[in-house]
């Protein structure tokens, strides 16, 4: 047992600790001690409060964490890089079943009732909020997993007239949160359901209405609602570690989703709100012309020639988990003394910096992975770009096609180059369902396959 | 703007004519249009109008200029007077502007900081006059930028004529008849001239030295094979035009002392150093030149702007008494020049709307800062525009997401003491009803998201998966909930609810470290 000025040092010890965590993470060098600090911050917190006064069942809590501890090493042990994004999502999901648990247990604990007044109907809505936030990350990150895993169809599922029934289904919360607060004991229990059920349905919605290309920015935003729910939490429960934690991860979610909307020149508000991409206006330019299609000895032979080279990987990349043979190819040409270096657009993948952690996989050295605003100008003079398995981040009609539903995202100039070698499937379109004016381009020419075969292929050629 | 707009509409059934005088001065060899340029021209909706011999001294015959579809005129008040666009290389004499009607558009070089009077006879005579060397140094307008044409030329022709001169192999070579050492050259100033002058010189198989005032053209220097040379004085030499500065005395000291060693090292010295608008820096002097071995070569590209060495004659070709040759004429490869001259012109009539479409926007940035005199005025100097947004060294990940928060403390201003108000409102209202107690959790939730956004927007855009990865573990502090609800009797709902919660966080607390902690194994340097 610790006395509770204990527990509260403590408390402020592990916010302390969590901040320099999230800070540690702004270079490589510091990251691994960001997460340290972390990790040491989290056992701070967790044991200082079963340590505290008036917690029982700590065999229960020990047996929980116990199990729950295997299944989480189990899961992040097992899951593969290119997996990444989905484990994200379901890990959301977690903290917002947790969330709305915590909520009703709230509700149903005796001390509620012991208050009267404004703190009663406060802490109610607390709660109310708290189980609303929670309940949307729930469902929200479930179907953000089915859509990333492929189990549930990308496409954005909208219809007309949803924002209408979101604002009704909102109102309606409200409605029930004045219900909830004027019931007395437990009696409000029926309001609390009906509103999760409600806010499980806003959350499956709003997801479902998002288009893949978008799935950058739903994980953050969800991150984001995570954190908020964890802060709800904490007022509820009247914990400023609960506060503190989650006003962090909240407001870095939403840093990640802003920096996610700019680098695809979409709003903000029409991603949260789901369904961006209203039809676009106007005939989109007909893309015509001749593809050139080349193989894998053509390609080993331009890059033989060539003495600069620029790879933009894509969604492609990690679907092929090509980043391998990838560095295989690198390490080749950088021995023939070419200059290799990659272009990553920031919403390349789906989850922010997705593209830099594959290619860390492959052990590929991080100060030759350039960002798009500092390889875009060099792009003129480079002899090759390999475009790998990347499809909108590339495609010119977002800058000279304004019918494009793509128009003003920026992208990588690939087409300035000297060489375009575009490594693809099939002729299908990207994400966006925007045909890519790219591929018909005199200097592109296409190699079409799996992109790891493709890669590997070169290789051999590449002696 | 309208009425031109009208006019132009008006004369737009008839085809624009674009007319290519003979230059007039003797020494200028070159020509506005040459065959081929002529076709691009034609296929642009101009017709083409050619006054006869116009392209002879660049070994441009009449009869290829009219197999190429333009018409010969022998007369030149003729040209002048049927043409809508002249297009010459050196600028409008006296005697020509006496030809030339109102509404007239003229591209040529004009250099209209030195030429004032020229600029308001043209604007008295309300001819438009575009000066093609002041066309902005921006991405868009680089394929009409004659000055980058003209000096590549210059760099490449800086090399021959030394190599002409210079009495050696510049390659080494090791022969039957013994070793040969390969030239030194030493090429002052990187700008297009110089690393043309470095990527021929190099061709050839010289060794290059390069030096530059500017830090940030090292790379480019190396790029092109040559080594970067520089003095340990901390300045750089760059602005925002694009062209170079004046330095401080203390950094031409040290500036004339690395010449001085040179001097004695190298067999050729190439010098491209001006500084627009002003005289040619002086680099090279006498005890420079003493210091030099016999046969070798100084080209100073400088030379009609005074010269980088101080012992050049503008337009002559002479031997120091200690057997150094100092070039201060270079041939202007009129054929080749005139070629590339005319694709900058025909780039910047394409960007102008062509023959068909052809019209003066005075908003467009290239436009409006070449064309000096527009419907009787005088436009220069224009106003300035930053050129090549220099990338601040290294560090772009966190550069990157910090530039956000700055512009918007910059554009808030009354926006955001307004905002302050409503929020400080709003606060108040919250204070009348809430408990302390809330208001004292409340306090420390806004404080943290302040930290939070602070803290946030210093992380590397490569390390955002990890970020999530680690919030999202950190998230899972929600287990506290968990922990405080407890209780020892396991039938209890509340405990239930609790126990699973608590398990599940912890999936997510544990399963978040692990993997970021895997992925930041991954990365390396």
């Amino acid at each position: 047992m610790i006395s509770s000025q204990i527990q509260l040092a403590s408390y402020l010890l592990a916010s302390i600790l969590f901040i320099l965590s999230l800070g540690g993470l702004s270079s490589q060098e510091s990251a691994r001690r960001g997460v340290l600090y972390g990790i040491i911050g989290m056992i701070i917190a967790i044991v200082s409060t079963i340590l505290g006064e008036g917690v029982q069942g700590q065999i229960y809590i020990i047996a929980a964490i116990a199990i729950a501890s295997v299944i989480g090493i189990a899961l992040a042990r097992k899951v593969e890089m290119t997996s990444m994004p989905q484990l994200v999502a379901m890990l959301h999901s977690f903290v917002g079943l947790a969330a709305v648990l915590v909520g009703f247990g709230s509700y149903l604990d005796p001390h509620t009732q012991e208050l009267t007044g404004a703190a009663h109907s406060i802490h109610l809505v607390e709660i109310f909020i708290g189980v609303f936030i929670g309940a949307i990350t729930f469902t929200g990150s479930i179907i953000a997993w089915g859509k990333l895993e492929g189990k549930i169809r990308s496409k954005p599922l909208v219809y007309p007239g949803r924002h209408l029934v979101n604002i009704l289904l909102l109102i309606g919360c409200i409605g029930l949160c004045v219900l909830f607060t004027g019931a007395t004991a437990t009696s409000g229990m029926w309001a609390l359901l009906v509103m999760t059920g409600i806010a499980s349905f806003i959350g499956i919605m709003l997801v479902m209405a998002i288009g893949g290309a978008d799935m950058p920015v739903v994980v953050s935003m969800l991150n984001s609602y995570s954190g908020w729910a964890a802060a709800a939490a904490g007022f509820m429960l009247g914990n400023d570690l609960l506060i503190v934690t989650g006003a962090l991860v909240g407001s870095s979610g939403a840093i990640l989703s802003i920096i996610m909307c700019k680098a695809m020149n979409r709003s903000f508000l029409s991603v949260i709100f789901g369904g961006f991409g209203a039809a676009p206006t106007g005939t989109m330019k007909a893309v015509t012309g001749e593809v050139t299609a080349t193989n894998h000895q053509q390609v080993a032979q331009l890059l033989d020639e060539a003495s600069s080279v620029v790879i933009v990987p894509g969604y492609g990349m990690a679907v092929a988990k090509a980043q391998f043979p990838v560095y295989d190819m690198v390490d080749k040409l950088k021995k023939k003394g070419k200059k290799v270096r990659f272009g990553i657009h920031p919403v390349a993948g789906r989850l922010p910096g997705h593209m830099n952690v594959l290619l860390a996989e492959a052990n590929v050295p991080y100060d030759i992975v350039m960002e798009m605003d500092e390889i875009n100008e060099d792009l003129s003079g480079t002899d090759i770009v390999l475009v790998i398995g990347a499809n909108d981040i590339v495609n010119p009609g977002a800058q000279d096609d304004p019918a494009s539903p793509i128009y003003g995202m920026p992208v990588l100039e690939v087409w300035n180059a000297n060489n375009v070698i575009v490594m693809k499937r099939s002729m299908a379109v990207g994400y966006a369902g925007v045909g890519n004016p790219l591929f018909y381009k005199d200097n592109t020419s296409m190699l079409y396959g799996d992109a790891k075969d493709s890669v590997g292929k070169i290789n051999d050629f590449l002696l | 703007m309208k009425s031109y707009l009208e006019q132009d509409r008006k004369r737009s059934i008839m085809k624009k004519k674009v007319g290519v005088p003979k230059e007039t001065q003797i020494k200028e060899l070159r020509v506005g249009a040459t065959p081929t340029t002529v076709e691009r021209l034609m296929k642009m909706g101009f017709e083409v109008l050619i006054e006869s011999d116009a392209g002879t001294s660049a070994n441009y015959s009449d009869s290829a200029y009219s197999a190429a579809g333009a018409t010969i005129i022998s007369q030149k008040e003729e040209l002048y007077r049927q043409s809508d666009i002249i297009l010459k290389v050196q600028a409008v004499s006296a005697s020509e502007i006496e030809m030339m009607h109102e509404g007239q558009v003229t591209l040529s070089y004009l250099y209209p900081a030195q030429n004032p009077e020229l600029l308001q006879q043209l604007s008295d005579k309300k001819i438009n006059a575009i000066a093609m060397d002041a066309i902005p140094r921006i991405s868009r307008a680089q394929k009409m930028d004659v000055l980058s044409s003209m000096a590549n030329i210059a760099g490449y022709r800086s090399v021959i004529e030394a190599a002409d001169k210079y009495g050696r192999f510049l390659n080494g070579q090791i022969t039957a008849a013994g070793k040969v050492n390969p030239a030194k050259v030493l090429v002052i100033g990187a700008g297009v001239a110089g690393l043309a002058a470095i990527g021929t010189a190099r061709s050839l198989g010289a060794i290059v030295k390069a030096f530059d005032t500017r830090a940030e053209v090292a790379e480019q220097i190396e790029s092109m094979g040559a080594e970067f040379l520089t003095v340990d004085i901390e300045e750089d030499g760059s602005t925002a035009s694009g062209y170079s500065k004046v330095m401080s005395p203390a950094f031409i000291e040290a500036e004339m002392a690395l010449f001085k060693k040179l001097a004695a090292e190298v067999d050729i010295i190439i010098t491209t150093a001006q500084i627009p608008g002003r005289e040619a820096p002086k680099l090279i002097l006498e005890d420079h030149v003493a210091e030099m071995k016999a046969g070798s070569v100084i080209v100073d590209l400088a030379a009609s702007t005074g010269g980088n060495c101080v012992l050049t004659r503008n337009d002559e070709i002479y031997t120091t008494d200690n057997g150094v040759t100092i070039i201060g004429k270079l041939d202007q490869l009129p054929s080749q020049a005139s070629q590339l001259y005319g694709n900058n012109l025909c780039h910047l009539l394409d960007d102008m709307g062509g023959g068909d479409n052809f019209i003066i926007d005075m908003q467009d940035d290239v436009v409006s800062r070449a064309m000096v005199t527009y419907n009787g005025s005088v436009n220069w100097p224009p106003k300035p525009l930053e050129v090549s947004k220099k990338t601040p060294p290294k560090q772009a990940d966190a550069t990157i997401s910090t530039t956000p928060i700055k512009e918007d403390k910059k554009s808030n201003g009354w926006g955001s003491l307004i905002s302050l108000g409503v929020i400080a409102v709003i606060l108040y209202l919250l204070a009348l009803v809430a408990p302390p107690e809330f208001m004292q959790h409340f306090t420390v939730f806004v404080l943290s998201i302040f930290i939070g956004w602070q803290v946030i927007w210093n992380v590397s855009h490569s390390l955002h998966t990890p970020l999530m990865a680690v919030t999202n573990a950190i998230s899972g502090i929600i287990i506290i909930g968990g922990l405080l609800q407890t209780r020892d009797n396991f039938g209890d709902m509340m405990t239930i609810l609790a126990v699973i919660a608590i398990l599940v966080a912890s999936i997510n607390i544990v399963g978040g470290f692990v993997v970021t902690h895997r992925m930041l194994k991954m990365f390396r340097k």
